[in-house]
């Protein structure tokens, strides 16, 4: 009787769409079916917070491991690598020497030439666990938790674009193909993207979105009807999705990707394109695909899926997988480009190294 | 059927309201009411831009051959740096979007603005990409959206991807100074008042060089006043260069159209060869 009354109100018909579709909310990797998020007013679960995606995770398996570590192993891995932060951030002697040249090859950016201190960083010190496992990768397929290899023609394009700096290559990058390609230091235009305050470094802007086992790992999710608003910490890259939408024109590049949204149950699907040719995330060319997929895991937890496509990249997609816990922690500027003194100082001391060889070269 | 005097009297005087209702009262504050967003405050979520010339200059202006000027024989020409934009390069008049035409400044700080003026190419944080600061962003023109939930309001800048969260619980004193400063946002009836604080001394007002300190002080005031326009009003304090607090005014627009988007504008990319040309292994003529 009572739902025979509600159906024939329309203004409480409306009320049902705030119930769940309960067919549509049971797609495979739906977490917990019984935990119900809090809600828009559109009946949609509110995505909405500050998180911290910083994580020892690393996007690659090592070899040799498996793919949920066991409550042992993990602590023993978490407090190694406590231990190594505690070292990194012991208090410097006045009395000190200077470092060796290229660095003492210890721990630290760039072999430790006395660049930062762990103090100055915030790279996570947990593993991410996802549907209770703890995970010893991002990558969740391929089965061996390993990004694929590159098809022979992407690997032949990238080398010979050496020092051509992908979106996820690193500030620091001990990366030799990088740092010690011919050319470098030649142009602005071959140093990472991240030296350059384009994006932040370590596809952190992504999408897809990943840790950078450095620092600044917040994101911030703003949902209204229209438009889902993912705000990465690093570069202030306000990413916005625009909800049911159709993609942007195919000559329209952005070096985020265009992202259009949709839900399927309780996941918010993102699909990007239009990417353009300078953002390369590892390696991939400007047809890069990316699916990315939200859900609430508990009030805290976001569980964070992304499929990555480029067959002039690699043979089969790939897919990963991470908790994005809330943090209470709040977003501050990041002005990079205003403050952004060393990559004038980089390429000024690449000339200058080049000054002083050519007039030893002379003396000679 | 006859009606009696009290029906007829309560006809007129209903008559009457729903005139009065339906007329626009000239001078008055608008009868608009803004449809509402999930919360129940007014729904300000959408992209919009100004219409106006405040990003050359503030006060009142009259068209000038270009930003950079140098002594011409019969008055000024533009500078040589910025001799090859011709028209494209000139500035367009206005009367001014500062309330009461002119900005209260110091001596000493006027001395300061008019130095700016003249060092414009070489002092302007536009003109290297830099963040626009509060409330030039505003005026900047180029669109931005204000994404508006019940627990949340954002506003993104297609310049320069230029980024605001505005608190709606106050987080306390800004713990570091920044360009676009810390924004804590409140509704007064109908208006969000955006209090904003924090700033660093880098950011200008516009390409005429009007600046400020870091003691500066940005109240903001965004009302909707009709489906498709947002009054918005900013009142500026620092008393380190201005004698009092002074207000500037304009609408928002929202872009109609269908297609309306932010885009990138990620302009560091377009400023690397003015920035870093020179330090290239084999630099390009300049």
């Amino acid at each position: 009787m009572r739902h025979l009354f509600l159906a024939g109100v329309p203004a409480m018909a409306a009320l049902l769409l705030w119930t769940p579709d309960p067919v549509a909310a049971q797609t495979p990797k739906s977490p917990a079916k019984t935990y119900s998020p809090r809600r828009m007013a559109n009946g949609h679960p509110d995505l909405q917070g500050t998180y911290d995606l910083a994580t020892i995770t690393p996007l690659d398996r090592p070899f040799g491991t498996n793919a949920v570590y066991t409550k042992e192993e993990a602590h023993k891995r978490e407090t190694a690598a406590a231990l190594q932060r505690e070292q990194g951030d012991q208090a410097i002697k006045g009395d000190r020497t200077a470092p060796p040249k290229g660095g003492d090859g210890s721990i630290g950016p760039a072999g430790n030439v006395g660049g930062y201190n762990t103090g100055w960083l915030d790279p996570g010190s947990t593993y991410t666990m996802v549907n209770g496992e703890i995970r010893s990768s991002i990558v969740v397929d391929p089965p061996d938790g390993r990004v694929p290899p590159m098809i022979p023609a992407a690997i032949q394009r990238t080398t010979a674009g050496r020092a051509r700096p992908t979106s996820d290559a690193q500030e620091n990058a001990n990366d030799p193909g990088l740092e010690k390609a011919p050319g470098a230091y030649d142009d602005p235009e071959r140093r990472p993207l991240g030296e350059r305050c384009l994006l932040g470094f370590g596809s952190t802007s992504g999408p897809p979105a990943l840790p950078d086992y450095f620092y600044n790992n917040l994101h911030q999710i703003v949902q209204t009807p229209d438009a889902v608003m993912i705000l990465t910490e690093m570069v202030h890259d306000a990413r916005i999705v625009r909800m049911n939408a159709q993609h942007l024109p195919k000559n329209i590049r952005l070096w985020m990707g265009d992202s259009v949204g949709r839900w399927e149950g309780d996941t918010l699907v993102i699909d990007t394109t239009n990417f353009t040719n300078k953002t390369r995330f590892r390696g991939s060319t400007e047809n890069l695909h990316v699916v990315e997929r939200f859900s609430r895991i508990d009030d805290r937890t976001l569980l964070y899926r992304f499929t990555v496509e480029d067959p002039e990249t690699w043979a089969r997609p790939w897919t990963g997988e991470y908790a994005w816990p809330a943090t209470n922690g709040h977003i501050y500027e990041y002005a990079c480009h205003e403050g952004n003194y060393a990559l004038t100082d980089i390429m000024k001391g690449a000339r200058l190294r080049e000054k002083e060889q050519a007039s030893a070269k002379a003396a000679r | 059927m006859p009606i009696s005097i009290q029906q007829a009297i309560r006809i007129v005087v209903v008559g009457g309201v729903l005139v009065v209702a339906a007329m626009p009262l000239a001078g008055q504050s608008s009868p608009y009411r803004a449809p509402r967003a999930d919360g129940g405050k007014p729904d300000l979520n959408g992209i919009w831009q100004t219409i106006n010339e405040a990003n050359y200059d503030l006060e009142g202006h009259n068209a000038q051959p270009a930003m950079a000027l140098r002594p011409g024989p019969y008055g000024p020409v533009p500078a040589a740096s910025v001799l090859a934009l011709g028209a494209v390069g000139a500035v367009p008049p206005s009367l001014g979007v500062v309330d009461g035409g002119e900005i209260p400044y110091k001596p000493e700080a006027l001395i300061q603005k008019k130095q700016n003026q003249e060092n414009w190419l070489t002092r302007d944080p536009e003109i290297k990409c830099y963040l626009p600061g509060v409330p030039r962003a505003t005026y900047i023109p180029q669109p931005f959206r204000i994404l508006q939930s019940e627990s949340q309001i954002f506003i993104a800048y297609q310049y320069a991807g230029a980024a605001r969260n505005i608190y709606l619980k106050d987080p306390g004193p800004a713990p570091v100074d920044s360009w676009m400063g810390q924004s804590v946002g409140r509704w007064e009836g109908d208006t969000l008042v955006v209090d904003v604080t924090g700033f660093n001394d880098q950011s200008w007002f516009d390409r005429a060089g009007n600046f400020h300190s870091d003691a500066l002080h940005v109240v903001e005031r965004y009302r909707r006043t009709s489906p498709d326009a947002i009054s918005y009003e900013a009142t500026i304090e620092d008393p380190k260069v201005f004698t009092r607090p002074w207000k500037i005014s304009m609408p928002l627009y929202r872009r109609q159209e269908k297609n309306a988007q932010i885009l990138e504008f990620k302009c560091v990319e377009f400023v690397e060869e003015l920035m870093y040309g020179q330090w290239r292994k084999n630099p390009l003529s300049r």
